[in-house]
C-alpha cells in the first residue's frame, strides 16, 4: 500500500509542476496600442439618452460627441460638434454653429438636422422610456416630455420648446424660459449626437411593456449598433466580459493614439486591484481608499486622482426642533469638527469644504464665505443667545452601511461629529439606519433633524449643486426662503457666463449664511495605472476621454 | 423506476410554485426599494413614484404576483430592471459559465479528495491521516473569497502564472456556440482558446472546489474505514487476495457509494459558493449576476434567477437519486 501511496503522491507532484511550468510559459503582456481598462461595471446601454450610470456614460463618451465638450480635467465648456454659439437677447434661443464635414461612423453626415433629430427624440420619447431610471438627464435638465406618460412632466414643465434647423450647419434650440445651466449639461454624454439613420435602423426606442408591467427594449442600437462621431468606434460587446472599441481612422479631430480600447467590467474592487497588479489591466477605475497605498508604493504602478466633484454635508431640517432658528444652525456649524473628520476618515483623499460645491465648479466663491471653524465655546454662546438651556437635544441620523465617495465611513463620521457636538452644548440622540432600509427615505421625507448626506455632481454647473438642493422648498431641508429661491433662479437664467459666475458666487455665500446644511468634505476618487501609461487626464465628472492615452 | 421519476417530476410543480410565492414576498421584503437602489441620492419621492409606475410596482402585490405567474408559466421570467434585458437571456448567457466552473471545481475536488480520503483511511491514525484531516478542516472552514484572494495573490500577482479575472483573455476572439468556453474551443478547433479558457478556470475551480474537496475526503475516509472492517474484506484477505486487488475490487467500489450522494448535495454548495467565487474572479456567471441583482434589488432578476437555480438543484438531486439506484441494486426503488 505504501508503494501505491508514494507513487500517487509522486505522480501528483509531477503533474502539478508540469502544469505550472506550462502555464508559466504563457506571456501576460499585450500589444502597446491596445489598452485594457477595468471598470466598476458593465454599461447598461451604449446609448447616451437612455443611461445615467458611470460605466455607460464612459463608453458613450468614447464613441459619441455632443454639441459642446469639457476641457480635459476641468468642467469648463469648450466647443465640440458646435464650433460656436450665441444667445438671443431674451435668453430663449440658443444658436449653434456646427463643425463642417463631420461624419458619423456609418458614413452619414452630421448636420443641423441630426442635431434636432436627437433633441426631438428625447422630447418625444415613448412613455415607457420616460422618467429618471431610463432618461435621467433629460428629466433633470429639460424637465418635460411632449406626450408625458402618467406621472411624468409634460410640455408645461419643459425647459425645451423645440429645435430649429436654420441651415445645414446651424441649429437653434429654443427654451421656454431663460436658463444657462443647460449649456454645461450639454457636455454630458447623455446629450451626445447619435446618427439618426442608425437610431431609426436599429430601433433605439423600440420596446414592449410586458404583462408584469415592466418594459423591455427590443432595439439593438444601444447593445450592438451604437453610431456616433467620436474618436472610437464600436466593435463588439459581450456583457460581463468586455466592450471592445477601435480607433475611428476618419475622425475629424486629433485621432486616438490607441488602436484598440477594451473595457472590462470588474465589480469587486479587490479583484480590480489584483488584475491591475498582475498586469491584466493597463488601468483600473475607482481604487478603494485602503488600496491606494499599495498601488502608489508599487514600482510598476501609479495612482491618478480625479479632482473632487462631490460634497459631503451634515443636513439640518428646519421643521425639526429648534433648527428653524439660525443661531442654532450656526451653533451646529461651529460645533462640528470638520477638519478632524476629514483628516481621520478620508485616507488623505479629502479636503475640508466650506460651501455647497467643489472648488472646480464655476461659481465657487473664493472669498467672503462665512468661516465656521470648530469652536465649541462660540457654539455654546450662540445657543444661549437663542435662549435655550444647555444641553440642546437633537436627533442625528446616519447610515450604517453603503459608504459613498463623499463619505467613506459613515458611522465613524457620525461618532466624531457627535462627540464634537456634545462638547458644544448639544446632547445627541443617535439614529442609525441602513441606507436603503429607511435611512434615505426617512431623511428625504424630512423626518431627520441632523443627518449625514452628500451629492456628486452630474455636470459642471453650479445649478446642479445649488438649484437642485436650495432652488425650491422641499422636505429634505424643510425651509421656505423666497429670497434665496429668487437669487438662484436669476443666477441660472443669466446667459452671460461671467455675470452668471458672479451671481452664483454670491448665491453660494448666501446659502452659507442661511445654513440649511453644513458642508464638510470634498473627496477625490483614485484610479490606478501601469507606470508607462501616458496621457490620461482624470476628469472631475469621471468620464475621461481615451484619445490622448498611450502606453510605453 | 419510470413511475418514480414521473412522481418526482410532478412533485416539482408544488415545490416551484411554493418557492415562487416565497421568493416574490422575500425580494419585496428586502429593506428599501428598487428605485432607491438604482437612483441613490436622486431617489426623490416623485422619482420613486414614477419608477414604481413605470415598472408596475405600484399595483397590489397579489395583482403583481398573478401577472408574474402568468408570464412565468409561459417561460418568460420578466425583464431585469438593472440591465433592461430579458431574465431568460441573462440566464442563457450566464448559466454555462457557472456550470463550467462548478464542473471544474467538482473535478478538482474528486481528483484530490478521493485519493486523500482513501489513503487517509488506509493509514488510519498515522501522520498522513492526521494531516489530511487537518487539511480538510481548513478546506471547510476557510472562506472561499479569502482563499480566492490568496490564490490570486500568489499565482497571478506574485508569480504571474495564471490570470486573475474573467473566462478568457480579452485579446482572444473566439466563437462561443455553447457558452462553455473550454468546450467551445475544442468544438471550433481553436485550441488556443480552449487552453486559455482552462487556464482561466484553474484558480476559481480550486477556490470553489476547496469545500467539496474537504467533504469528499472526509466521507471517503469514513466509508473506507467502514468497508475495510466488513466481513467480505476479511474473507478476501483470508482467501489470500493481493492487497491491491482487495482495495480495487472490494473496498474502493463499496466505499464510493456514499460519495455519489454527497456529490449531489455538493451542487447546492457549489452554486452558493459561485456567488463569491464569480465575484472575486469577475466571471460573468449566475453567481456574480445574482449578487448584483441583490445589490440593485432587481426583483425580476432575483425571482427568475433563484427559481431557475432551485429548479436545477432539484433536478440534479433527482438524477443523483436515480443514479444511486442504478449503482446500488440494494436500494433500488420499488
Amino acid at each position: 500500500m505504501s508503494r501505491a501511496l508514494r507513487f500517487t503522491l509522486a505522480l501528483s507532484a509531477v503533474a502539478l509542476f508540469a502544469t505550472a511550468a506550462a502555464f508559466a510559459a504563457t506571456s501576460r503582456t499585450h500589444a502597446s496600442d491596445t489598452f485594457v481598462f477595468g471598470t466598476e461595471g458593465d454599461p447598461v446601454l451604449v446609448d447616451g439618452a437612455l443611461v445615467s450610470d458611470g460605466p455607460s456614460l464612459r463608453a458613450v463618451n468614447q464613441m459619441f460627441e455632443g454639441l459642446v465638450g469639457l476641457k480635459a480635467g476641468t468642467t469648463k465648456v469648450v466647443p465640440s460638434l458646435a464650433t460656436s454659439w450665441t444667445t438671443s437677447k431674451n435668453g430663449l434661443a440658443w444658436t449653434f454653429k456646427l463643425r463642417q464635414g463631420v461624419k458619423f461612423h456609418d458614413g452619414t453626415k452630421m448636420d443641423a438636422k441630426s442635431v434636432c433629430f436627437n433633441f426631438s427624440r428625447n422630447y418625444k420619447l415613448p412613455g415607457y422610456l420616460q422618467g429618471e431610471s431610463t432618461n435621467y438627464y433629460w428629466v433633470t435638465v429639460f424637465g418635460g416630455y411632449a406626450k408625458p406618460a402618467t406621472g411624468n412632466p409634460g410640455p408645461d414643465k419643459s425647459l425645451y420648446r423645440g429645435c430649429k434647423v436654420v441651415n445645414a450647419s446651424t441649429a437653434r434650440i429654443i427654451l421656454t424660459r431663460p436658463s444657462s445651466s443647460f449649456l454645461a449639461a450639454l457636455a454630458l454624454p447623455s446629450f451626445a449626437i447619435a446618427s439618426p439613420a442608425a437610431l431609426v435602423k436599429y430601433k433605439a426606442d423600440a420596446g414592449s411593456v410586458g404583462s408584469d408591467g415592466s418594459f423591455r427594449p427590443t432595439g439593438t442600437f444601444g447593445t450592438s449598433n451604437p453610431v456616433g462621431t467620436g474618436p472610437f468606434k464600436f466593435e463588439s460587446w459581450r456583457i460581463g466580459d468586455k466592450l471592445v472599441m477601435v480607433r475611428n481612422d476618419s475622425y475629424w479631430g486629433t485621432k486616438a493614439k490607441l488602436k484598440k480600447l477594451i473595457f472590462r467590467p470588474i465589480t469587486d474592487s479587490t479583484a480590480r486591484l489584483q488584475a491591475l497588479q498582475s498586469g491584466e489591466l493597463d488601468g483600473a477605475n475607482l481604487l478603494a481608499p485602503q488600496d491606494v497605498p499599495s498601488v502608489s508604493n508599487s514600482s510598476s504602478l501609479k495612482v491618478l486622482s480625479r479632482p473632487a466633484f462631490n460634497i459631503g454635508y451634515v443636513g439640518m431640517n428646519q421643521k425639526q426642533g429648534p433648527l428653524s432658528n439660525i443661531k442654532v444652525r450656526q451653533a451646529v456649524a461651529y460645533g462640528l469638527d470638520k477638519k478632524a473628520v476629514v483628516g481621520a476618515f478620508y485616507g488623505g483623499r479629502g479636503q475640508v469644504a466650506n460651501q455647497f460645491m467643489p472648488p472646480l465648479v464655476e461659481g465657487y466663491a473664493k472669498k467672503g464665505v462665512p468661516d465656521y471653524s470648530y469652536n465649541p465655546a462660540k457654539a455654546k454662546a450662540l445657543l444661549q443667545e437663542a435662549g435655550l438651556t444647555l444641553p440642546v437635544t437633537l436627533e442625528f441620523w446616519y447610515p450604517t452601511d453603503r459608504p459613498r465617495g463623499y463619505m467613506p465611513d459613515p458611522p465613524r463620521n457620525f461618532q466624531a461629529f457627535a462627540a464634537s457636538l456634545e462638547k458644544s452644548g448639544f446632547k445627541i440622540v443617535p439614529k442609525p439606519g441602513p441606507w436603503r432600509g429607511g435611512y434615505l427615505s426617512g431623511v428625504q421625507s424630512g423626518k431627520a433633524a441632523l443627518y449625514l448626506l452628500g451629492w456628486t455632481g452630474d455636470f459642471g454647473d453650479p445649478a446642479n449643486f445649488l438649484n437642485v438642493h436650495f432652488g425650491a422648498a422641499g422636505d429634505l431641508f424643510g425651509f421656505n426662503n423666497p429670497a434665496l429661491f429668487k437669487a438662484l433662479q436669476v443666477a441660472d437664467a443669466e446667459p452671460n457666463l461671467d455675470k452668471r459666475t458672479k451671481l452664483y458666487q454670491a448665491a453660494s455665500i448666501q446659502v452659507m449664511k442661511f445654513l440649511p446644511m453644513v458642508p464638510y468634505a470634498n473627496a477625490s476618487p483614485a484610479l490606478g495605472f501601469k507606470k508607462n501609461v501616458k496621457g490620461y487626464v482624470p476628469s472631475p465628472v469621471e468620464v475621461e476621454l481615451f484619445t490622448p492615452v498611450s502606453i510605453g | 423506476m419510470a413511475r418514480f421519476v414521473v412522481r418526482r417530476l410532478l412533485l416539482l410543480v408544488p415545490i416551484l410554485l411554493g418557492l415562487s410565492i416565497l421568493l416574490f414576498v422575500w425580494v419585496r421584503a428586502l429593506p428599501g426599494s428598487t428605485a432607491q437602489a438604482l437612483l441613490g441620492e436622486r431617489a426623490t419621492p416623485e422619482a420613486i413614484d414614477r419608477f414604481n409606475r413605470q415598472y408596475g410596482l405600484d399595483r397590489p402585490i397579489t395583482t403583481q404576483y398573478w401577472a408574474y405567474l402568468k408570464t412565468t408559466v409561459r417561460g418568460d421570467l420578466g425583464t431585469s430592471v438593472a440591465s433592461r434585458r430579458p431574465v431568460t437571456t441573462e440566464i442563457r448567457e450566464r448559466f454555462p459559465a457557472t456550470v463550467e466552473l462548478a464542473f471544474a471545481a467538482m473535478i478538482f475536488a474528486l481528483v484530490i479528495g478521493l485519493p486523500l480520503g482513501f489513503f487517509a483511511a488506509k493509514r488510519y491514525g498515522e501522520f498522513f491521516d492526521h494531516s489530511s484531516l487537518f487539511l480538510s478542516l481548513i478546506g471547510v472552514s476557510i472562506p472561499v473569497f479569502f482563499l480566492a484572494i490568496i490564490l490570486k495573490y500568489v499565482f497571478s500577482v506574485r508569480l504571474g502564472w495564471l490570470p486573475s479575472i474573467g473566462r478568457q483573455d480579452v485579446l482572444i476572439d473566439a466563437q462561443h456556440p455553447t457558452g462553455f468556453y473550454v468546450l467551445d474551443g475544442i468544438i471550433t478547433g481553436n485550441w488556443n482558446a480552449a487552453w486559455d479558457a482552462s487556464r482561466h478556470l484553474l484558480l476559481p475551480a480550486i477556490a470553489l472546489g476547496s469545500i467539496p474537496l474537504a467533504i469528499i475526503a472526509r466521507v471517503t475516509r469514513a466509508s473506507t474505514l467502514d468497508v475495510q472492517n466488513e466481513d467480505y474484506v476479511r474473507t478476501a484477505k483470508a482467501k489470500g487476495l493481493a492487497p491491491s486487488a482487495i482495495d480495487r475490487r472490494h473496498v474502493l467500489r463499496n466505499a464510493l457509494l456514499p460519495v455519489t450522494t454527497i456529490i449531489g448535495l455538493q451542487v447546492g454548495i457549489l452554486l452558493g459558493g459561485a456567488v463569491l467565487t464569480e465575484t472575486v474572479f469577475a466571471i460573468p456567471g449566475m453567481g456574480s449576476w445574482l449578487k448584483e441583482a441583490i445589490f440593485n434589488q432587481d426583483y425580476p432578476a432575483l425571482q427568475g434567477g433563484i427559481l431557475f437555480l432551485a429548479f436545477v438543484f432539484v433536478l440534479v438531486n433527482l438524477l443523483v437519486d436515480i443514479s444511486y439506484g442504478l449503482i446500488n441494486p440494494q436500494i433500488r426503488v420499488s
